[in-house]
């Protein structure tokens, strides 16, 4: 047994976990945070993407022990309350979901796309920067209108949150 | 011709509609039901349950071979294990050792032979996954191994089938291309393709009283679930429910291949006496689990001078893995769809179904209709190349139309002008003609790149041909205070359907949207239905549920109009109120005083397809309710030098009849075409000599992402009403819309073309990938240098 310490969703946890526990069990059974899905279980299809330390990361590929002392964001902890992210907001709205399996791996790597290359994406750079995250129902037309959207309401908050 | 065809489809469909007023929630862009717990991650799939104290995770023992008797099978070392609770063989099974769908050769466990590479041997119950799976590897097994069938051609060589061969017609086929002006046959293989269904297989049994079982499964079909669950533990129906609120993606791969896995978990539970959970690794998911038949189709035609087809002759040699499973209707509707939206006046169709030593091949979104209508577009091609004209001038000549409109299986196409008018206008809203003389000039300059264009139709039929199938219940209670509890048979995997059976549900009480709740499908409600499949879950479910509406609705109304004393016809439900002559109250008050004058408010509807039959020993009936339409214009370009290629545009004009959702609807025309898209490019399943599959992840199978699909990808609703009488005049629109992406195929198809000598015929198979690509361009260019030798050496 191993221990521990990260902080989710702006809480710290401590455990002790089985060293091979992987970061999305860890997550998903040990926290019961279970919007981050196991797709592939191998680094494919990006539906375990969260965030650690600010960086997009496939869950179901990094030990919870290398977690440890990070801060881990999931996509439960996204939303501000009960008011959508803007980047969730955005994937309703343009109807970028269909089983939504896929849905909060996709949400975390768009807001870390915005976070790393600003909102004013391209279609190219947001049909490129998404070729880690696999959806099989959608075809991805939305998904793509929807990042699109999210990224400028991004700039939007970001910058109402800038001047309040 | 063409000209009138467009103006009746336009003038035809005006007065089909439904009621004259406006409707508050159908025909809306409504997002979703679970949109807003899908952004938020709070939607549950069966592996994000809360586990009951106590639950035991299972994994499956697989063969290490493909075909041969099983000589040892020794299972003490996965006993001996870390965790393990229990070990589950065939010797388990209280009732038959059988967890197919209706033809009795799907073991849940190998018991003298396997079958397959990767077939179920056993399954291990331990105290968490990790164990199970660890300990499922520790079997020794022997296998006197024989050498596996793996190829449609060994299959024949064998003389192996599934099933008996099936085949009909009409007139003499064979008289008929013989008296042809024109003749050519040709082979076009056609790949298979995995589900990839985001959510993997997944099931959780929970015991009860008295042998009684709670299974939440991942399927499509929880009455199959439920049924089969019962066979095998020797149980009455009754004692076992089956529920599934949601999955993460089916496409037909959950149809009959969910039951098998929750069948070992209510068999690990039943053993145990303590809750049991299987969530197949994705590996193994891949390696377990059926994928869409692949098939070799031979065709011979007969063509007059203006490339219309006198007499046609198929032959699906279909690979149907190692038992039956789905089979049947599958490679029907491979034979249904053959003509796809042409006009064969003499035909012939065989099949065979053959046995291979692979995975059992099942339902996959089209359900066998692709592969039919891919080999007649090859042959359009075919037309095309041989007679110089443009493949979209072949097809339309060979398109049903008014007199030329009857089936290979006698069902008469009602409204072929329909195709007509939407082709026309696609080609001109794609601008097909100028871009193709825009791609026959860059073709022209460039030496490397070369690109193609194709536009194809789709038709395709609406019903379950299993008859019995056609049938759907729903129970809608209306509570005290007006909120409305909706279940219906029908299963949600993103499709959509249970938001657009809520919208019809709200629309018929007139109420708001947030009144109805949604709820989860389960065989305790519903009873006996059919798999959520064949693209009718809003046909068959919303009609049930609208005819459970109705009864309450009547019941409500007649209440009204006594205590009121008003004339039936003058009770309006509208706006959340209930209009009673001058006056009015809320939907919740008419509710309540409802319950006090004990008036039933709770119904269960039932609703069969009216109209469909089919005689299967005289191949004649009207199997389909209507027909849906399409038609996808693609471009493509591809490497001559690697083979590499891309889909750079697509046009799409698609038939839902009048949307009960638009947005529903138009998702599931992009996310269809895609996937038919990488069906039938990218998407290639590779088993080897041993029988093994060796793409078995998305490392080595690759699956469309968003860099694959173009920006230019323009998906427009034909407004046209259904003629048929369906849930407010819509269409299916499940699979349909995969078939648009025939026009992918032949796009790249048409750019090879452009490496060819004049009049050769292109030598691609489906999938075009690469390599696959290369090679028909290599070919394609060595008969040509071949030729450029040739010529040089005739003259020294
Ligand atoms: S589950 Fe992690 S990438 Fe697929
Ligand atoms: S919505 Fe189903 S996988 Fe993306």
């Amino acid at each position: 047994m191993a221990s521990v310490t990260m902080t989710v969703n702006g809480k710290s946890v401590t455990a002790d976990v089985d060293p091979r526990t992987l970061l999305a069990q860890f997550v998903r059974e040990h926290l019961r945070l279970t919007g981050t899905h196991v797709g592939c279980d191998t680094s494919q299809c990006g539906a375990c993407v969260v965030h650690v330390d600010g960086k997009a990361v496939k869950a179901c590929t990094m030990l919870a022990v290398q977690a440890d002392g990070c801060e881990v964001l999931t996509i439960e902890g996204l939303a501000d309350g009960a008011e959508l992210h803007p980047m969730q907001a955005a994937f309703r709205e343009h109807h970028g979901l269909q089983c939504g399996y896929c849905t909060p791996g996709m949400i975390m790597t768009a807001v870390d796309m915005v976070n790393r290359l600003g909102s004013d994406l391209d279609e190219a750079t947001i049909r490129h920067e998404l070729e880690g995250n696999i959806c099989r129902c959608t075809g991805y037309h939305n998904i793509v209108r929807a990042v699109e959207t999210g990224a400028k309401a991004m700039t939007g908050a970001s910058a109402r949150q800038a001047a309040e | 011709m063409a000209d009138s065809a467009v103006n009746g489809a336009k003038t035809g469909v005006s007065g089909a509609g439904e009621a004259d007023r406006p409707l508050r929630h159908v025909r809306q862009a409504l997002p979703h039901d679970s949109a807003v717990r899908h952004v938020q991650g709070t939607a549950q799939y069966i592996d994000d349950i809360r586990e009951p104290e106590g639950t035991l995770h299972i994994a499956i023992g697989m063969a290490p071979k493909a075909r041969g008797r099983i000589t040892a099978l020794d299972l003490a070392p996965v006993r001996a294990a870390p965790g393990i609770v229990a070990v589950l063989t065939a010797a388990d099974i209280p009732g038959p050792n059988d967890v197919s769908p209706a033809m009795g050769d799907d073991p849940m466990f190998a018991e003298e032979r396997v079958e397959f590479h990767g077939q179920a041997l056993f399954a291990v119950v331990a105290t968490t996954r990790d164990a199970a799976r660890r300990a499922a590897r520790k079997a020794h097994v022997e296998i006197e191994a024989e050498r596996p069938s793996v190829s449609v051609e060994d299959a024949i060589a064998r003389n192996e089938t599934v099933l008996a061969d099936y085949g009909f017609g009409r007139g003499d086929a064979d008289a008929a291309i013989a008296q042809s002006p024109h003749r050519l046959e040709g082979s076009l293989r056609i790949g298979g393709q995995e589900h990839f269904y985001l959510e993997g297989q997944a099931a959780l049994a929970i015991p009860g009283e008295e042998g009684d079982l709670h299974v939440t499964s991942s399927t499509q079909h929880p009455t199959e679930v439920q049924h089969v669950i019962a066979r095998v533990l020797a149980l009455p129906d009754a004692y076992v429910t089956c529920e599934v609120r949601r999955m993460g993606g089916g496409f037909g791969g959950k149809e009959s291949q969910a039951t098998q896995w929750a069948a070992i978990a209510a068999l690990g539970a039943k053993v145990t006496g303590r809750p049991c959970k299987i969530r197949l690794d994705r590996d193994d998911d891949f390696v377990l689990t059926g994928k869409r038949h692949d098939m070799r189709c031979d065709y011979a035609l007969g063509y007059d001078d203006d490339g219309v087809i006198q007499g046609y002759k198929v032959a699906h040699l279909v690979r149907c893995g190692y038992s039956a499973d789905l089979s049947q209707g599958v490679v029907d509707r491979t034979m249904f769809h053959s003509d796809n939206a042409y006009y064969l006046p003499a035909v012939r169709i065989d099949t065979r179904r053959l046995k291979t030593n692979t995975v059992s091949n099942t339902a996959f979104r089209g359900f066998g209709g692709p592969q039919g209508m891919l080999s007649i577009e090859r042959a359009m091609d075919e037309i095309a190349w041989a007679t110089g004209r443009d493949p979209l001038d072949v097809r339309l000549a060979n398109l049903y139309a008014a007199g030329r409109d009857i089936t290979p299986y006698g069902q008469k196409v009602e409204d072929p002008q329909i195709m007509h008018a939407m082709i026309a206008e696609l080609a001109e809203s794609a601008d097909y003609r100028a871009r193709r003389a825009e791609i026959a000039a860059f073709n022209a300059s460039s030496r490397v790149l070369k690109k193609g264009i194709a536009l194809t139709p789709v038709k395709f039929g609406i019903s379950f041909t299993l008859m019995h199938l056609n049938q759907a219940g729903a129970l809608v209670h209306v509570y005290q205070d007006g909120s409305v509890h909706l279940n219906h048979g029908g299963t949600e995997m993103g499709q959509g359907l249970y938001m657009k059976v809520a919208q019809v549900v709200a629309e018929e009480f007139g109420i708001a949207m947030e009144r109805v709740r949604i709820t989860a499908t389960t065989t305790a409600k519903v009873p006996n239905t059919a798999p959520t499949a064949a693209s009718s879950g809003s046909d068959l479910n919303g009609m049930a549920a609208k005819i459970a509406c109705e009864a309450i609705k009547a019941r409500m109304t007649a209440f009204a109009s006594e205590k009121y004393g008003v004339l039936a016809e003058q009770i309006d439900f509208r706006d959340d109120r209930v209009f009673i002559g001058n006056e009015s109250l809320s939907f919740p008050e008419l509710a309540r005083d409802c319950v006090m004058n004990r008036v039933q408010l709770s119904h269960a509807g039932f609703y069969r397809t009216p109209e469909i039959w089919w005689d299967r020993e005289k191949a004649q009936g009207k199997p389909f309710f209507y027909f849906a339409y399409g038609a996808a214009c693609a471009e493509a370009v591809i490497d001559t030098l690697t083979g590499e290629n891309r889909i750079t545009r697509v046009d799409i004009l698609h038939d839902v009849g009048k949307s009960l959702n638009p947005a529903v609807d138009i998702g599931q025309i992009e996310g269809g075409f895609v996937q038919g898209m990488g069906w039938l490019t990218t998407e290639e399943l590779v088993f080897d000599d041993e029988a093994r599959l060796r793409t078995h992840a998305p490392s080595t199978y690759k699956i469309p992402v968003a860099s694959d699909v173009p920006e230019h990808f323009k998906v427009t609703l034909y407004p046209n009403a259904n003629r048929t009488q369906t849930i407010y005049r819509s269409k299916a629109v499940g699979e349909p819309p995969l078939m648009l992406a025939n026009a992918a195929f032949c796009a790249i198809t048409d750019a090879v073309r452009a490496v060819a000598p004049k009049g050769a015929r292109i030598p691609l198979d489906a999938p075009a990938t690469p390599e696959a690509v290369l090679r028909a361009c290599a070919s394609l260019q060595g008969e040509a240098l071949d030729g450029e030798a040739l010529e040089a050496g005739a003259q020294p």
